[in-house]
């Protein structure tokens, strides 16, 4: 009897011990909590069922589009301590900060594998990629130049939403005759930045955009200067008092009314439709930026793999849910954002998503600046001070001449 | 006795040794760290920047010449002119608010425990809830500018923190001239007050002195350029609403340096002035106010390094990217942990200690040279 | 306080009270802000009616930020208790060595260490950061410790030895008479005399440790974050909902609040003996 006991309970010991060992980790860094959480929480749940076994940790950090997460993050990451798949924005944001520095791991082989090159567009792959390597697997996809407004109110007014940086000059004019102070609702620090990274795509066209990161465009040559007079003429239209709201707030005043456009990030239909509970094309219209149809401005939140964590394993099961198609068609509805993949299952979306995925395929693509896309850390949280030096003087030249100073201080382009 | 004494002395200096080793890298060796990153590249390339060992080079003063004189930086050089400002109105935000309420208390109103706990509560708070709650009472469309509604005015319409406007405009080329008048003026006022102390060789000395700094301020106008075109700085206005939540947090603080020194001045000489017929306001200016002197100098200085290297109040009121709220000791956590410019940063911080310096050192002489006993 | 002579006594009393009646309204403004906030329910939370007593009182901002704080409370009590009992140990021999047994150069050394007590931490922040990580600690609540425990051994030294001054020397001869050593004389001369000291001691660096904000964000990570991360970035976030952060601030000054009202006659004189001179 004794015996009998004695050999079961060493099996279930045994059991213990190998369940043990079979637990597995996987820690993952974000900044993706309010409103946004639910999604990622779904994806966490899914990987779940698919590994019970592995343990996940959900490490967050909260503050306005990852500021403060990825202060923490450069410290984890100079303490030695990286966290196994950390949320950061596809392209140089990446690329120019760690990948730079030897601290991610390629993905060329996964992005085989999964056979990722066809379904990924290859705009996008040529973002994610740098010295031949592949950096990081895109979970969804933004759009940055969108012009938001309230059909309804733009019929009471008698405009039609503008299809040039001039037209909509223009119809300012016509909407201050008939009251409305300030057409152009504009918020605080960053979405002055959001602004004029549309502005510039409109005047430059995405040859130009383009070609101002790579170095063959300067920041200081005519055409280059001639955004910030543009930009100087669409300041004019916005209202007063831009520094004291966040952008929903700014959202908010063209749903009220007191503005007609504004030009912010899709993730403002994300706001309408769930918080404000509107209609997608009732309630709230949507068109490209002014001057940039035809071109998709894109931003996309992306996971990678730092060199030398703790369970390799794990995460590249993550990475691998990411890219694949249930895992975008499970997260990007709940964040309203759309899925980076072109065979997404598009009946799960609302209808300004549909709009926006299919622009996604017939588009052409560029990055956004103030994303992270198409600038490094170096350059990006430098703008802040040219955006400064131009406002506090509307020297569009002052503007210009720090922007290529910069630029040439952190070798933009350099590859 | 002697060599009991002796070998307890030494027992002294052993038991302060470890302390002593602690301090000397944690501070002094730390900075000596942070002064070599300072001069060198570490951050520029950003192949290097993140690296796990990077590779940097010696680049000596160039990026303290680059915060002074460099295009890109213009963001420091008006964080400097910030936290001078910001110096000032806080410190004398304090010492009136902290003298007054002082003074107020010293005549013993009934409750007067009730009312210096409330005064000095702000005090046991860190800077993060402070910002924090004032950061939600001065929004632009609430909070204080709602205040005048609950009396019938219209609410108040000051933008506070997000205010974009900035006062007493002055060119960073004209910043040397400017500094050298100050300090001639000062020492134009110590030259009389020696004079007036009939100390007629000092004063002339003084005197002498001033005027030569106002000679160089003339030749600094004409001939020396530090910047090559026109660059405007001044007091932004957004800094109002964080001198009021400072001077809320610290003038309780101040309070009660006051109030320790004016429980100090013996009664015999309160009662003797009221005696000769003083009423209470010469009673306070003439006697009590010149006593508590050196408490002034004391809480200036105290308070002085404390606005010089304010971080945490700035970050929870306003975060860390409104420009015009922007302080030297929170770039240089953006410029470190943000923009990866860590030598960079490090010249930030370097200047900030110089700063500091500037001011602690001749307060910590002065004190070593009081402490004669023991 | 106007000037003239035979100014009737009410009047200046009245002007007193006004005055003081003002003072503690400014500050007192913030804590009903905070208060009234912090009760609300999110929805409820509007800038027109920002200073209107909540219509519901609601309890479960508190909940949740207890819930969200909780192991970051438990993190800055580790802290705090730990760092404030070592530094007020050592800070206690250094005073006494200072005090009692001067040397040639010890008041030099001294200011080699108020210095310290003064400098940005700014300044230092990168190498602590790299030797931090160097020695393992990175990440740690015992790096935090270990920082807050050096930095803290400036103005505890100081403390000490402005009390320890004070305690005559004709105790400390005899006992040297009597055979008495070094040590013996801390034992049983100075320790027994020294429960005020560690009391303003231990509150000061209680209340300055918990409420500190710089090294906790540069050298903790989520695991190990003190409440005054955890508040910074509750109250950083994009759309905030107010009550959230207002009662977060709530607990997170409860503590230092506490040790105020209970212990307020030490809170002072810890407060005093960095400031003025002996």
């Amino acid at each position: 009897m004794k015996r009998w006991l004695f050999s079961i309970l060493l099996v279930f010991l045994a059991l213990g011990a190998v369940t043990v060992r079979a637990q597995d980790k996987l820690e993952i860094f974000s900044w993706w909590a309010g409103d946004e959480g639910p999604a990622l929480q779904a994806l966490i749940s899914r990987y779940q069922q698919l590994y019970p076994n592995i343990e996940v940790t959900n490490s967050t950090v909260t503050g306005g589009s990852g500021v403060n997460a990825r202060a923490v993050l450069k410290t984890r990451m100079l303490g030695g301590d990286p966290p196994d798949s950390f949320q950061v924005h596809a392209g140089q944001e990446l690329i120019g900060t760690w990948v730079v520095a030897n601290r991610m791991e390629d993905l060329s082989g996964l992005f085989q594998s999964e056979k990722w090159a066809t379904v990924f567009p290859p705009g996008l792959v040529a973002l994610l990629s740098s010295k031949g390597g592949i950096w990081s697997v895109p979970v969804n996809i933004h759009r940055s130049n969108v012009m938001w407004f309230v059909p309804a109110k733009l019929s009471e007014w008698g405009v039609k939403p503008p299809k040039t940086w001039d037209e909509l000059i223009a119809t300012c004019q016509t909407l201050k005759s008939k009251g409305v102070d300030a057409p152009l609702a504009l918020g605080e620090n960053w979405t002055v930045n959001h602004l004029w990274e549309s502005v510039a795509l409109g005047v430059l066209g995405p040859e130009g955009w383009s070609e101002l990161w790579t170095g063959k465009l300067k920041f200081n040559s005519p055409k280059a200067v001639a955004v910030w007079d543009t930009f100087g003429k669409v300041l004019a239209c916005t209202n007063s008092d831009a520094s004291g709201l966040s952008w929903q707030q700014a959202v908010d005043r063209v749903v009220k009314g007191d503005s007609a456009f504004n030009i912010m990030g899709d993730w403002a239909a994300g706001y309408m439709a769930t918080t404000l509970k509107l209609e997608p094309g009732n309630g709230f219209g949507w068109a490209p930026s002014p001057s940039t149809g035809g071109t998709f401005m894109m931003l996309s939140d992306s996971f990678g793999l730092p060199k030398g964590v703790k369970h390799r394993d794990a995460t590249l099961k993550w990475l691998k849910l990411l890219g694949s198609k249930e895992g975008q068609d499970v997260f990007n509805p709940l964040k309203g954002s759309i899925a980076a993949r072109l065979d997404s299952d598009l009946s799960k979306y609302n209808a300004y998503s549909q709009s926006a995925a299919k622009d996604w395929k017939a588009d052409k693509i560029v990055g956004s600046l103030v994303h992270g896309a198409v600038a490094p850390e170096s350059f990006g949280s430098q703008f802040g001070t040219v955006m400064e030096i131009y406002l506090a003087g509307k020297n569009a030249q002052a503007a210009a001449n720090a922007a290529q100073a910069i630029a040439d201080q952190v070798g933009l382009g350099r590859k | 006795m002697r060599w009991r004494k002796k070998r307890n002395e030494l027992t002294s200096f052993l038991v302060l040794l470890p302390s002593l080793v602690l301090i000397a890298i944690f501070v002094y060796y730390f900075i000596a760290r942070t002064v070599a990153a300072s001069l060198s590249d570490w951050g520029r390339d950003p192949s290097q920047a993140l690296a796990l060992n990077p590779e940097t080079h010696f680049i000596g003063l160039d990026n303290y010449r680059e915060l002074f004189t460099g295009v890109i930086d213009v963001r420091f050089r008006q964080d400097l002119v910030s936290t001078l400002f910001f110096t000032a109105f806080f410190i004398a935000g304090c010492l009136l608010l902290g003298l007054l309420l002082a003074v107020a208390i010293d005549h013993r109103p009934r409750a007067e425990g009730l009312f210096r706990g409330v005064f000095l509560f702000p005090f046991s708070l860190s800077f993060v809830v402070t910002g924090t709650i004032w950061r939600w009472l001065l929004q632009p469309r609430g909070g204080v500018n709602r205040l005048p509604t609950m009396v019938g005015l219209p609410p108040g319409e000051f933008a506070w923190l997000t205010s974009r406007d900035q006062v007493w405009r002055f060119e960073w080329n004209h910043l040397p001239a400017i500094v050298l008048v100050l300090a001639a003026l000062v020492l134009l006022l110590m030259a009389l007050s020696a004079y007036r102390a009939r100390r007629g060789r000092r004063a002339v000395a003084l005197a002498a002195v001033a005027a030569g700094l106002l000679a160089g301020a003339l030749g600094a106008a004409r001939g020396l350029v530090l910047l090559p075109f026109p660059e405007l700085h001044g007091f932004n206005l957004a800094f109002v609403g964080i001198v009021v939540a400072a001077v809320w947090q610290m003038a309780g603080y101040t309070m009660a340096l006051y109030l320790a020194g004016l429980t100090g001045i013996p009664i015999e000489l309160r009662e003797a002035a009221i005696v000769d017929g003083a009423n209470d306001w010469q009673l306070y200016t003439r006697i009590m106010l010149p006593l508590v002197a050196p408490i002034t100098l004391s809480a200036m200085i105290i308070l002085g390094h404390i606005s010089l290297k304010i971080f945490d109040l700035v970050f929870a009121m306003a975060g860390p990217d409104n420009a015009y709220t922007d302080v030297p000791a929170l770039l240089m956590f953006i410029t470190t942990f943000r923009g990866n410019q860590f030598a960079k940063g490090a010249s930030i911080g370097v200047i900030l200690l110089l700063l500091v310096a500037l001011v602690i050192l001749p307060y910590l002489r002065s004190q070593l040279r009081r402490r004669g006993r023991a | 306080m106007k000037a003239g002579r035979r100014k009737p006594r009410w009047g200046l009393r009245l002007a007193l009270y006004v005055l003081l009646v003002l003072a503690v309204s400014f500050f007192l403004m913030p804590v009903y802000m905070m208060l009234v906030t912090a009760f609300k329910e999110p929805r409820a939370i509007n800038l027109d009616t920002a200073w209107q007593l909540p219509q519901v009182w609601n309890w479960l901002s508190f909940a949740e930020a207890w819930r969200a704080f909780r192991p970051k409370l438990l993190n800055s009590l580790i802290l705090t208790v730990s760092a404030s009992a070592i530094s007020a140990v050592v800070g206690s021999l250094n005073g006494y060595a200072l005090a009692k047994w001067p040397f040639p150069g010890s008041r030099a050394l001294f200011s080699f260490m108020l210095f310290g007590m003064f400098i940005p931490y700014q300044a230092i922040l990168i190498p602590l950061f790299q030797f931090v990580k160097a020695i393992g600690l990175y990440g740690s609540i015992w790096g935090l410790v270990l920082v807050h425990t050096v930095y803290g051994l400036p103005i505890t030294t100081l403390i000490f030895r402005n009390t320890y001054v004070e305690i005559p020397s004709e105790i400390v001869e005899s006992m040297c008479i009597d055979g008495a050593g070094f040590f013996g004389i801390y034992r049983f001369g100075v320790f027994p005399l020294s429960l005020p000291g560690f009391v303003v001691v231990i509150i000061w660096q209680f209340t300055q440790i918990w409420n500190e904000f710089l090294f906790a964000v540069s050298l903790s990570n989520p695991a190990s974050q003190p409440i005054t991360v955890a508040l910074a970035q509750l109250a950083g976030g994009e759309a905030v909902k107010w009550n959230l952060p207002m009662a977060g601030a709530l607990l997170a000054a409860l503590p230092t609040l506490l040790v105020y009202v209970v212990f307020g006659r030490y809170f002072v004189r810890g407060l005093l003996a960095g400031s003025v001179k002996g």
